[in-house]
């Protein structure tokens, strides 16, 4: 089947179904538009089609609500829309049939007012106590600073899954934890040690994200685009601008895509340098730990020297970088790979022949591949379950274009899985690094501000893209619509923490209690980059 | 006479417990290629636990707040039973090895109590592991202890280390077989990997560390403090029983000199073999623990069976 016969094959069965849909072309994709009521009967065709949910949000226009929601198959992204009126807003739920969609829905639920029926549980979800039950700060007559109290009250009675029976018993983790971590709530129903279920509760780091980045200028778009979550600013950030660009009609030069995918490539490294460390360290195995915690802080230093940023945040802009690599810049770059290289071949085998690591490691935390296509899992979890998805190889942008690369892939779906994949995802953006250093001697002769950085256009009031891009924890998707002046209308970045933290409440099933947290380790989802 | 050097004994015991730990902490460090503290940290970290206020949760009855307490005399107690520098003592005559491990049944008892006393989900299910855990534990190491002692014809610790010192080196199989068991034994008692991880900030993976979760200030303090004088206790335990030479027998300054010379060589080498282990291997999966301590309770069941079989005779 060639790839673009799923989206004529899904129109004759939505034609057939008495669906009637209006295509509008997007730069990059293709918006449906399709009756509210329709909204569920499209989800059950487009899952028979195995395609993927991608993102839900809305949006506010006047006294009409836009929902939206991306989905994917084969590197082919539809926007599918509906309208629906700010009175009485309602159609109904996708959840039933895309289980991905469920906490998105209760997020736009809560932030519109927006009522999904026969939604499988429609508690609240973002909404915690720091505003009412009938506020909802994404609609344009919620003031910006929104309307706190002097001291949030405690979430004491949001109603948890119980669990009944003799020996049952519940676990509340966090939303403190002991060590420094983000914040999260995790509630365990267990008997003894076995997990009978566990129940995430996030939030507690909502930021208001969506609602401070309507009114920005590109440029400013960008750095919030780059704060989302820390641990992926390059990813995040490039998402919105390439978002941005797409809208505007701007080809970024071919030396900053090069000088985009080295820094990709290189938060890709750092990131699963230290998941590695942290995995081991989670079961006792420190000496691991230490190992890679000194490779990622060299590698970072090399940040440091060569983008002036170790954590690279701030260094994409619209239209380019703001970074250039000079010659020896590159020589610094390829030695410190060539270093890299020679430790983890003196680091892997002591891991790979530590038969109490493996005791720990395999088995543990299984995801199914049923279960990870399920969730659209993303990224190195869902890699790890066999879901063979890859924004760079399946909807190529510059520079992954114009390069070889394979796919990391693991199909045991265990903790190990995880881990292996993350280091073979390491030795492939090595490669990648190489390739795109090599490349960048071959871009033209222009000055240095035409190489990085096009010239801004503003775009046309009203106009929307989506920027897709595989960060380093999977595909991160940005939704952008500008208004008049070069100002942003609605952004909405969809971090693949989103798709990822379910996942974690089913990989975690009959596992014990104290495998959670090297479960939880072994996905580690951002909290900042769900909770925005 | 005998009874200062005794006081004395149990005295260094206490004061040097901090010191041991500081040591493997030393060695761990350096064998992950990090940068070691002090070896004083620990006391440094004591003396700022003391200073600080203990917080205690509203919920905490009475037991709460005396627990420390009796879990640090306790612990002394069962210190003062243990020949460190010295045979022949008026404390280890008083009281043999089963009141030793009565007496960290003692403590760990009221540890339990305390873990559940304040009511949360940590400190119940750090409770229910660590009685899980000293239930198998307990039998494995009593066992142990009986291969020597029917060795030694004695329960007294003092004189079975005599025994074995008058017998000179004789290789037995017995004894190495209550070694193996009484090391596995002592690793999982003192809360070290495989078993439990005492610098974990994970409260769902905790055992010991997750009792002790609400405490702070003093309280805290005096059950760290145990717990290294728990670790000392049975690493002068298996030092002095199974290679005693160097012990004092008579209470000359010189040969106490000796004795202290001795047993701090061989804590110190016995810290190097645990801080290796702890470097090498991962923490067990908790289910794994009854394995391990299975195995212990049969190598010290073959111990006995050895003795029994090759030695008795004799």
């Amino acid at each position: 089947m060639s790839s673009s016969n799923w989206t004529a094959e899904l129109l004759n069965q939505l034609d057939s179904a008495a669906i009637t849909v209006e295509q509008i072309s997007l730069p990059s994709t293709t918006l449906w538009q399709i009756e509210s009521n329709h909204w569920k009967r499209y989800a059950e065709l487009a899952i028979q089609q195995n395609v993927r949910w991608v993102a839900g949000w809305a949006e506010q226009a006047d006294h009409r609500f836009f929902i939206n929601a991306c989905f994917e198959k084969q590197g082919i992204y539809i926007l599918l829309r509906t309208i629906v009126n700010v009175v009485k807003p309602e159609l109904p739920s996708q959840a039933p049939v895309y289980p991905a969609a469920n906490r998105s829905e209760r997020h736009t639920q809560d932030m519109f007012g927006i009522n999904f029926l026969e939604h499988p549980d429609n508690r609240r979800w973002t909404r915690h106590k720091a505003w009412d039950k009938h506020h909802y700060p994404l609609r344009k007559d919620f003031p910006v600073q929104g309307e706190p109290e002097d001291i949030t009250p405690p979430d004491m009675d949001y109603p948890f899954v119980k669990a009944y029976g003799a020996g049952v018993y519940e676990i509340p983790v966090g939303p403190v934890h002991a060590g420094i971590i983000e914040p999260g709530h995790f509630r365990f129903q267990a008997v003894g040690e076995l997990i009978l279920n566990l129940e995430e509760r996030l939030g507690y780091v909502h930021k208001g994200i969506e609602k401070i980045a309507e009114g920005r200028t590109p440029a400013s778009l960008a750095r919030l685009a780059g704060r989302i979550s820390g641990d992926t600013t390059v990813g995040h950030c490039w998402a919105a601008c390439k978002a941005m660009e797409q809208a505007a009609g701007i080809e970024v030069p071919r030396r900053a895509a090069l000088i985009r995918g080295i820094l990709a490539e290189r938060e890709r490294v750092a990131n699963h340098l230290g998941d590695m460390g942290a995995i081991c360290n989670d079961v006792a195995f420190v000496f691991a730990q230490m190992q890679f915690t000194r490779l990622r802080e060299l590698w970072l230093r090399t940040n440091e020297k060569v983008f002036g940023h170790r954590l690279l945040m701030d260094r994409i802009v619209p239209g380019g970088v703001v970074c250039e690599v000079s010659e020896a810049s590159c020589t610094l770059i390829k030695q410190d790979i060539i270093h890299l290289r020679k430790e983890m071949s003196e680091i892997m085998p002591a891991i790979d022949l530590n038969t109490s690591l493996e005791d720990r490691l395999y088995r543990a935390g299984y995801l199914s591949p049923e279960i990870a296509a399920a969730f659209g899992t993303l990224g190195y979890v869902g890699r790890a379950s066999g879901q063979n998805q890859d924004v760079r190889r399946d909807a190529p942008y510059a520079p992954y274009d114009q390069v070889n690369f394979k796919v990391a892939l693991e199909d045991q779906g265990d903790i190990a899985s995880r881990f292996w994949v993350r280091y073979k995802e390491i030795n492939a953006a090595l490669k990648l690094i190489e390739q795109f250093i090599e490349q960048l001697a071959a871009t033209g002769n222009l000055t240095e501000k035409q190489m990085l950085q096009a010239e801004w256009r503003t775009p046309p009031a009203g106009s929307e893209s989506l920027g897709i891009v595989e960060g380093w924890r999977g595909e991160i998707t940005a939704y952008i619509r500008f208004d008049a002046d070069n100002k942003i209308a609605r952004f909405y970045p969809r971090d693949p923490s989103i798709v990822n933290w379910p996942v974690l409440e089913k990989l975690t099933l009959n596992n014990i209690v104290p495998d959670f947290p090297v479960c939880n380790k072994s996905l580690n989802g951002s909290y900042s980059g769900n909770d925005l | 006479m005998n009874w200062l050097i005794a006081i004395l004994q149990t005295t260094l015991f206490v004061v040097l417990a901090p010191l041991l730990a500081g040591w493997i902490k030393w060695c761990k460090c350096r064998l992950q290629n990090r940068k070691a503290p002090s070896l004083l940290q620990p006391y440094r970290d004591l003396i700022k636990l003391t200073n600080k206020q203990p917080v205690v949760a509203e919920q905490a009855s009475w037991l709460f707040i005396i627990a420390p307490y009796i879990i640090f005399s306790a612990t002394v107690l069962a210190a003062s039973v243990v020949p460190l520098i010295a045979v022949d003592l008026p404390t280890s005559a008083s009281a043999d090895v089963i009141v030793m491990v009565g007496f960290f049944a003692f403590a760990r008892f009221f540890l339990a109590l305390a873990g559940l006393d304040i009511g949360t989900a940590f400190g119940g299910m750090g409770s229910s592991r660590e009685m899980t855990i000293s239930s198998l534990a307990e039998p494995a190491m009593l066992m142990a202890i009986f291969t020597l002692t029917m060795t030694a014809s004695t329960t007294n610790l003092s004189g079975a280390i005599a025994h074995v010192l008058n017998e000179g080196m004789i290789l037995r199989p017995s004894f190495v077989f209550a070694l193996f068991a009484l090391v596995l034994v002592a690793i999982a008692e003192t809360g070290r990997v495989p078993v439990d991880n005492p610098a974990t900030h994970l409260e769902l993976t905790m055992i010991h560390e997750a009792m002790i979760l609400e405490y702070s200030g003093r309280h805290l303090a005096l059950i760290e403090w145990a717990s290294q004088l728990k670790l000392m206790l049975y690493g002068v335990l298996i030092a002095n029983i199974f290679f005693p030479w160097g012990i004092a027998k008579t209470l000359t300054a010189e040969a106490l000199g000796y004795g202290l010379l001795a047993i701090t060589g061989k804590l110190v080498l016995l810290a190097i073999f645990l801080a290796l282990a702890e470097t090498l291997v991962a923490k067990m999966r908790l289910f794994r623990v009854q394995e391990y301590l299975s195995f212990a309770y049969l190598l010290g069941l073959l111990g006995m069976l050895s003795h029994i079989i090759l030695e008795a005779a004799r």
